[in-house]
């Protein structure tokens, strides 16, 4: 089947089995690797991506289901101003260990950002607890996240003095 | 008499192909008059530097290790695999250091597989700081030498007149200077020093050692970039998976490969024969496709009659049932024996009883295991996340019939190891596939390939009885470990070596094992052995403190005694620093200081461990149902004189304890007829952010050359754990994953 699909932007074509999961039209269609495979059962978290702005698993959204909607992933979430904010952070807080779950996170993340300006620890735990990190940075990600979260009432403090 | 083996942090399951890792311990020499370890190497990658120059990519290459482009760019080679254990940031940074140049002007590099070039080349045991904390630091030495020679040589002066700093030669009295890259054409030329004869520097004049300097490939992790072995690519590349029987050792009597063949995007469906070495290429089906998804959809559809074995009589309740008959007879194998201990039993004023039992443990690293391989006439190429690159070569080489100096790997970030990717079963599928489909192949494992065909944790059994003495000495300790083994040899990790501690401090002390037979494949999970083993002897030392009525803390520093070196690992176990620790974790957690709410307990274990000291405190509540809440973790360790990389090596020692916390309360792997039960994350769950408690980390330096970090911080996390909810509620846990219902009020 052919289908065309929005993503960080871009419009694509593919021609995929209706069946097919977002993560592997992502993944092996588009070469769009940053988005990863964990456990192929919405259970990890590493696949996580932006429908229309919000948080799904791609590994269990067929590409039929997709539709008209927009689809953000890792790679193109450093172009919003909070998936930009998450990525310094990250690397200030130096986050990674294998990083293999972080695109993940990060992508997580983002959509809390986007809803919740100053999430407080539970506000944290509620939306990333999906988010497997075998590594268990999670300390480390709980403080990137406020750390990204406190950059954004920076600058728009430092806006409002301007 | 049995043979006492450590099941060596390192050893891929038995019957592996020569792996080179017995060298690798051979490597190590304890040295006494230094008072720790010193290590003889060669380095054979400096002798053939001219050759690398010959060849530069990115500049002049001085040695195998470093190159130097003209605009000062200088490219520094780590010969390790990275597993998210920070090596290709650490590494080079030793190097860095003693080349004596800025770390804004490194760009860092994965060595390719030669280890011609760069000797052994793998991911674990804790074991690249002790092994590279000179030899890399010489690397650096020895090219800065070079480039020092080639700028005196240019002025004519001699070298006592000529510094370096920041990339820079500088002649000192004229005051004239020049840079690295316009030094490193002509330093190329100039022989490379005796490591021997190269002079380290003062560690107070370091610049990048023991500054935190995050990890290199950070910036292309966090915006996705194809970094990891699962993300390779080849042109005209094709998808595989591999179905192996579920039960262990089970071969393929037939499978309905004319329905599979007709599936779209199904290219090839075929059978491998495999062989019996359950860390080989095994008997299964394979499924080439144009996709990894029509790949593995078709497997769906997939239909095998297997022949499954004599392992299908096996399972976790079983061997159990067979533990306990065995607790109750004497061991079968007698490890050590000290004093009188059933005397010593009989004369104590208390003697204490306790059966402990842990379960199988996955790795379960996120990124499943996968590897692509290409396959042209009798040469191979392959892309793996692997953290033992060497033997997979030599797998792959003896199993496809052709010579290893024909099969290239290429290296690739790993997303976890954990010990895992210690074993190249699934780079020996990868390369069997794409010989037989003609097409180099991407071979992906789903997580229930990943669970269910590792090489676990084995679980163990330990049966013990402990006697205090009127003032609550412990007097005698009698310990009986059902494991798995055969022919008086433990099965990979399964093992207990005899001067395991508190052997050597316990006057009437005996050790035995008894051995069932294990179809299922065991290896090596972080911290192996003592990932198990801190856990029974922790916990009981801290039931017969309280038995005694003793503070546990201060029962464990009398136990301790006297600072004293006795037997074990490395230069041995120094019972100095291992009280250290404790000392010092009992100041930061403010044990024995505070007022804890009802239900909620401090639990303190220490553990020595891959080289490495830890003494910590958890601090854990049990809810009325039994839920547990870990609060807060202290963790004090002892890694010798230097912490190379703070930053990571703080990631490192939380990840560790957490991991180690994950595994309490939440995993096993459960055997059922010959095969395993758990099929993804929902059976066998690592911790998740809402269990992640803070963890407080603190290092004492002392005086002991530097060790690792992957595994010594993660077993005493256990019995920590384990001990703080025996102080919470009274109820002692001795058997793992906690069971939440014997912590009810
Ligand atoms: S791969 Fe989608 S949640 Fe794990
Ligand atoms: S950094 Fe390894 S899984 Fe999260």
């Amino acid at each position: 089947m052919r289908y065309t699909l929005k993503v960080n932007g871009r419009t694509h074509a593919v021609d995929v089995d209706s069946d097919t999961p977002l993560l592997w039209v992502l993944r092996d269609s588009l070469d769009l690797k940053g988005t990863k495979f964990g456990c192929g059962a919405a259970l990890c978290g590493a696949c996580t991506i932006h429908l229309d702005g919000a948080p799904v698993r791609s590994c269990v959204v067929p590409i039929a289901a997709v539709g008209k909607s927009a689809v953000t992933t890792i790679e193109g979430i450093g172009s919003t101003p909070i998936g930009a904010r998450l990525q310094k952070a990250w690397l200030a807080v130096d986050v990674v260990q294998c990083g293999y779950c972080q695109a993940g996170q990060i992508m997580s993340a983002a959509a809390l950002l986007a809803r919740n300006k100053a999430p407080d620890d539970a506000d944290i735990v509620a939306a990333m607890d999906g988010n497997l990190c075998r590594c268990a940075t999670y300390m480390r990600i709980r403080d990137a996240i406020k750390q990204a979260a406190k950059d954004e009432f920076g600058s728009a403090a430092a806006q409002k003095k301007a | 008499m049995m043979q006492d083996r450590i099941s060596p942090a390192l050893s891929v399951p038995s019957a592996a192909p020569p792996t080179g890792l017995a060298s690798r311990r051979d490597v190590l020499k304890a040295s006494a008059a230094a008072g720790g370890l010193l290590l003889s190497f060669s380095l054979p990658g400096l002798a053939k530097a001219a050759a690398m120059a010959q060849a530069p990519e990115g500049g002049t290459a001085l040695t195998a290790y470093v190159r130097i482009a003209p605009d000062d760019t200088v490219t520094i080679l780590s010969k390790n695999p990275e597993i998210g254990q920070g090596i290709k940031t650490m590494l080079p940074m030793l190097i860095a250091e003693e080349l004596d140049v800025d770390w804004s002007q490194v760009r860092t590099e994965q060595a390719p597989l030669d280890p011609a070039l760069y000797e052994r080349q793998f991911a674990g045991g804790s074991m690249a700081t002790p092994l590279n904390w000179e030899p890399m630091r010489k690397v650096g030495a020895a090219a800065r030498q070079m480039l020092v020679a080639a700028a005196r040589r240019g002025w004519d002066v001699p070298e006592s007149e000529c510094e370096t700093a920041s990339g820079r030669v500088r002649h000192l009295p004229s005051g004239r200077s020049l840079s690295y890259g316009a030094l490193a054409a002509q330093a190329a030329t100039l022989p490379v020093p005796d490591l021997d004869s190269v002079k380290l520097k003062d560690p107070r004049d370091f610049k990048i050692i023991g500054h935190s300097i995050p990890g290199v490939d950070s910036p292309l992790v966090v915006k996705g970039h194809p970094l990891f072995g699962i993300d390779t690519v080849v042109p005209g590349m094709l998808y595989a998976v591999f179905q192996k029987c579920p039960v262990f050792g089970g071969k393929v009597v037939d499978a309905n490969l004319d329905v599979i063949r007709k599936l779209p995007g199904v290219r090839h469906a075929f059978v491998v024969k495999g062989g019996t070495a359950l860390n080989g290429l095994l008997p299964g089906v394979a499924i080439v496709a144009d996709s990894w998804w029509r790949a593995e959809k078709a497997r769906g559809k997939l239909a095998v009659t297997w022949d499954e074995g004599a392992t299908r009589q096996q399972s976790s309740a079983g061997f159990a049932r067979e533990a306990a008959e065995l607790g109750k007879k004497a061991p079968a194998h007698r490890l050590r024996d000290d004093g009188n201990v059933a005397a010593a039993l009989k004369g104590a004023a208390r003697v204490v009883e306790a059966a402990y039992a842990y379960p199988f443990l996955a790795h379960a690293a996120l990124e499943p295991m996968n590897c692509t391989a290409h396959v042209r006439g009798d040469k191979v190429e392959i892309w793996a996340p692997t953290q033992n690159p060497e033997p997979g070569r030599t797998l792959v080489a003896q199993t496809l019939g052709l010579d290893e100096k024909n099969i290239t790997v290429h290296m690739t970030r790993c997303g976890g190891g954990f010990g895992r990717r210690l074993a190249n079963d699934y780079m020996v599928e990868a390369a069997w596939v794409a010989k037989v489909a003609g097409a180099p192949v991407k071979l992906v494992w789903n997580r229930t390939d990943d669970l269910q065909h590792d090489f676990y944790r084995p679980a163990g059994w330990h049966f013990l009885k402990g006697g205090l003495d009127a003032e609550g000495r412990l007097v005698a300790w009698q310990q009986h470990f059902v494991s798995f083994g055969e022919n008086g040899n433990f099965a990979s990790s399964a093992g207990l070596a005899s001067d395991a501690y508190p052997a050597g401090r316990v006057p009437n002390l005996s050790y035995g094992a008894s051995l069932m037979q294990l179809g299922v494949p065991t290896g090596p999970l972080r911290a192996p052995g003592d990932n198990a083993l801190a856990f029974v002897f922790q916990s009981f030392i801290d039931e017969l403190a309280h038995a005694a009525g003793k503070d546990p803390l201060k029962f464990q520093l009398e136990l301790l005694g006297q600072s004293e070196l006795l037997p074990g690992r490395g230069a041995g176990f120094d019972t100095g620093r291992a009280r250290a620790v404790l000392e010092k974790v009992r100041e930061v957690s403010g044990w024995g200081t505070r007022s804890l709410p009802a239900r909620t307990g401090l639990g303190v274990a220490f553990y020595y461990s891959h080289l490495g000291y830890f003494a910590e405190v958890v601090e854990a509540s049990a809810a009325a149902d039994g839920q547990v809440t870990v609060h807060k973790v202290w963790a004090v360790g002892d890694i010798g004189s230097q912490i190379i990389n703070p930053t990571a090596a703080l990631n490192m020692v939380q990840g560790g304890i957490l991991d180690g916390l994950g595994a309490a309360l939440n995993q096993k792997i459960t055997i059922e007829k010959g095969r395993v039960v758990e099929a993804n994350f929902d059976g066998f769950a690592p911790l998740r952010m809402s269990q992640a408690a803070p963890v407080e980390v603190h290092f004492l330096t002392t005086n002991h050359p530097p060790t690792g970090l992957g595994e010594p911080p993660l077993p005493p996390s256990i019995p920590a754990l384990c001990n703080a909810l025996f102080a919470a509620t009274g109820r002692r846990i001795r058997e793992l994953p906690i069971d939440s219902a014997l912590l009810k009020t």
